[in-house]
């Protein structure tokens, strides 16, 4: 691997030349506006919301799949390409419902956001909106196609666990929508509520159902911890508002962290001050269950109970 | 099973030699071609005369079901002559000086194209044949798919030797079932006879081809979606992070032609580097199919050299505009492409000619359009037709051609509003500037030209509510005059109850409100010289 001198807002920077223009922008804290870019997944520059231009293309390029070159003098700032950018925000905007005061997740919202750093709100016109299709059928998880940028970073997060691979591009064009399975809800699908589409959901479109109505991303204070489910100790953030503990939040799942539903409903369990009933899916539906049954333990707890009997039964003989 | 006879020159040389009066004989009984001194057949008639044939040299002379029809027009003989005196790197030499330029719309050099997977090394290589022609109203893949199925076969295995592939792929819509029965045949055959498969001539080359239907996605056609597709994965294209030449399909290096630049191949090593270069111009040598359609009296394939100017095409062999009116514009390269309008119907077409005056040269699209066309419309056809066809990977195309053809929609419907063209402009910028693939890069092309030598035609739609050509139907109304007989063959033939009324011999009156503008009054209506009804 060699290094490459390149110029960056007029910023000269020596980088290695196997890494793209938005990382070489972050190490000089130039951030770069990007929907569908995450550095855990395959990059597919479907956003183009990180366009920046180079000296001698007449093109725009986007920072996320291109790389370094040396001699590369990029504007990241330019009159185009913040043209651009406020376009294909506003473009974004004209499809997506006007929700921010009720959604859960305002003030977490990579759309709002860069609505707000680049100047630009809702407005009315006569064309089309996407249909409003909400999945609200996992206990766990909301789905709103509705707010979904179709950025892809759900099915590329959910694809990454050979076993899962439940979510898929579907229809084209402006129909694109994301759907489970064969265009199944969450419920009738097989999706394990593991969380990660959550965790990597740009916007609205993917949230975590337990903790709405209960607290927002400015609202309380919050504590990460690792989860004590097994040894790939994934992280959650504990939600709390004064002194309570009102709900848990799947991290981003990384390499080695893949998240699962039964170590973010440990988590749940053990730090959250009145969990909700936990649910379990049994032949394509989300029943409600207790949560000796919902962890398993059952077993372990009776077992348990009798040798603690015992032990009880000989300390009094 | 018997030991099947391993293919020679001498034998493929024999099959040649005994075919040939064969086929000669055929075509002396059809009477459709003239076989020359030289020994080449073309097909006689006026329209072919103005031609000049070279991806389409053998269709309708030869029997596509026949490997030896080909081998009797001296096919296959410039791959066997290839493999015993060329090396690849004589080969990609060869195709460099040629300067055969893709014929699938873009015009990237083949030469060059397969000289970086040629440098690559990599374990396995790839030959694509992208047949998954879309464009509405072309067809000249399909043509040679049908009629001459071994010059692509051919052409990708020169292609194969010269990069070092040992495996092709052809990509072919689904829609086109003659292509597919005939390629599958052509395939068959010439695995049978040991012209593909293992051990070439006893060369030591192999090659195989298979095939991959495409379930009718136009953007397939572009060549990482179209990669997508043959790995069995959605067919979206890819950032190009790699060249597909270095890591294509699988990751390997891969090549992806389109089948008339693949046709264009066994020509040029059986005639030479200098023949090929004497047809067409300096930049763009050779010829260009063209599926010259719309409001012409002669439609069909034009097979021209490069820099044949566009009068040529339309009124020499096309033989002009339709029931003796006006020429208006061609469109030419398909739902990427512009229009051109009557002023410069003197351009040459080639790649840089067309690009020069905002249209592409494109697959091969070629739209005649006469007086009664509204421009306006025809944009919001190829707007409507990328609209439906963008994958909806990237944000400029997905939402941005929806919202341009919203725009496009209202105008035609009388609800054009000032700034509506402006602002398509600004939106056609973005979109060109930052899609990801070509389908959305081009998608605005359309527009982009009609707006620029049809302006007037909008401002007339936006601000007077009218359709110059009259054929926006919610801008134009149909009135019965004075002039009325009173025959009643208007109301007779009206589709619509209560839309015509009128006692006999009395004016008929047409009523605004359930009118649907069918046209069918005016067209019945046998008032001479000027007609009762009219089309304001």
């Amino acid at each position: 691997m060699a290094n490459v001198k390149i110029i960056i807002d007029g910023q000269k920077i020596t980088v290695p030349n196997n890494i793209s223009i938005l990382e070489a922008a972050k190490k000089l804290d130039i951030e770069i506006p990007a929907l569908c870019y995450d550095p855990n997944l395959d990059v597919v520059a479907a956003c183009r919301l990180c366009v920046v231009e180079i000296e001698g293309s007449n093109k725009l390029e986007t920072s996320c799949s291109t790389r370094v070159r040396d001699g590369m003098v990029i504007h990241t700032k330019s009159d185009l390409v913040v043209k651009t950018r406020k376009d294909i925000l506003q473009l974004l905007l004209d499809s997506h419902p006007n929700d921010c005061l009720t959604c859960q997740k305002a003030g977490d919202c990579y759309l709002q956001k860069y609505a707000y750093e680049y100047g630009l709100k809702f407005r009315d016109h006569s064309g089309s909106m996407r249909p409003q299709l909400l999945d609200t059928s996992s206990p766990y998880i909301l789905k709103d196609n509705a707010k979904c940028i179709l950025c892809g970073k759900c099915v590329r997060t959910c694809s990454q666990v050979s076993d899962r691979m439940v979510l898929s591009f579907s229809e084209r064009g402006y129909s694109t929508k994301i759907i489970a399975d064969f265009d199944q809800t969450l419920e009738e699908s097989s999706c394990v509520s593991c969380n990660r589409c959550v965790t990597v959901c740009p916007v609205g479109a993917l949230v975590d159902k337990r903790a709405m109505g209960k607290i927002r991303a400015w609202d309380g204070a919050s504590k990460v911890i690792k989860c004590k489910s097994c040894q790939y100790g994934c992280e959650f953030e504990i939600k709390s508002k004064g002194t309570v503990n009102v709900a848990v939040v799947a991290k981003p799942p990384a390499n080695g962290r893949p998240l699962c539903l039964k170590g973010r409903l440990t988590t749940e369990l053990l730090y959250v001050d009145k969990p909700e009933a936990p649910y379990r899916k049994i032949n394509g539906q989300f029943i409600e269950t207790n949560w000796t049954k919902m962890l398993g333990i059952e077993d372990i707890l009776e077992r348990i109970d009798k040798i603690n009997a015992e032990k009880e039964r000989e300390g009094k003989e | 099973m018997g030991c099947r006879k391993v293919l020679t020159l001498e034998r493929l040389q024999q099959i040649r030699k005994e075919h040939r009066p064969i086929l000669e004989a055929r075509v002396g009984e059809a009477g459709n071609a003239d076989i020359n001194e030289d020994g080449s057949i073309v097909l006689n008639g006026d329209y072919y005369k103005k031609q000049v044939r070279i991806a389409l040299k053998n269709c309708g002379i030869i029997n596509p079901l026949m490997i030896e029809d080909y081998i009797a027009v001296d096919g296959y003989s410039a791959l066997a002559n290839i493999l015993f005196n060329k090396s690849s790197g004589e080969i990609i030499d060869d195709m460099m000086a040629s300067n055969l330029r893709g014929r699938g719309g873009a015009g990237f050099p083949t030469g060059r194209k397969w000289n970086e997977a040629f440098k690559y090394d990599a374990d396995q290589k790839f030959m694509i044949c992208n047949a998954d022609e879309g464009d509405p109203g072309a067809f000249m893949d399909r043509s040679i798919l049908e009629n001459d199925p071994h010059s692509v076969l051919e052409g990708m295995a020169i292609g194969g030797y010269a990069v070092g592939a040992d495996k092709g792929f052809i990509y072919v819509r689904a829609e086109y079932p003659i292509a597919v029965k005939r390629l599958r045949t052509a395939i068959e055959q010439a695995k049978e006879l040991g012209i593909l498969g293992n051990n070439i001539l006893g060369t030591g080359f192999s090659f195989d081809i298979e095939l991959r239907l495409g379930s009718g996605a136009f953007v397939c056609g572009e060549g990482t979606a179209l990669i997508e597709s043959i790995e069995g994965k959605r067919g979206m294209p890819r950032t190009k992070i790699h060249r597909t030449a270095h890591k294509g399909l699988w990751q390997k290096p891969t090549i992806i032609n389109n089948v008339e630049t693949y046709a264009n191949v066994p020509v040029i090593f059986q005639k030479g580097v200098d023949w090929f270069r004497s047809i067409g111009t300096e930049k763009s040598p050779g010829t260009k199919v063209f599926s010259l359609v719309g409001k012409v009296q002669n439609a069909g394939l034009v097979e021209v050299p490069m820099g044949t100017p566009l009068r040529e095409i339309v009124y020499d062999i096309g033989g002009g505009v339709q029931d003796g009116k006006g020429f208006k514009a061609v469109q030419t390269g398909g739902p990427s492409g512009g229009c051109i309008p009557a002023h410069l119907i003197d351009t040459p077409v080639d790649f840089e000619s067309l690009g020069k005056i905002g249209s592409i040269m494109g697959s091969g699209g070629m739209v005649v359009m006469d007086e009664d066309t509204c421009m306006v419309d025809v944009a919001r056809f190829f707007l409507e037709f990328t609209v439906d066809e963008s994958c909806g990977k990237c944000v400029p195309c997905r939402e941005g051609t929806k919202r341009m053809l919203e725009i496009l929609e209202r105008i035609v419907s009388g609800h054009g509003e000032d700034g509506d063209i402006e602002l398509m402009e600004d939106l056609s910028e973005t979109i060109s500037k930052a899609s990801l693939c070509g389908l959305g890069q081009t998608a605005s092309n359309p527009v982009v030209t009609t707006i620029k030598y049809f302006r007037d035609e909008y401002e007339a739609h936006i601000n007077e509510k009218k359709c110059p050509s009259g054929s926006c139907r919610p801008l134009i109304k149909y009135f019965i005059t004075e002039a009325c007989i009173g025959c009643t063959r208007c109301a007779k033939s009206c589709p619509v109850d209560s839309c015509i009324t009128g006692k006999v011999k009395e004016r008929h009156v047409i009523n605004q409100d359930v009118c649907i503008k069918c046209g069918t009054c005016y067209e019945v209506c046998p008032v001479k010289p000027v007609k009762a009804v009219v089309k304001g």
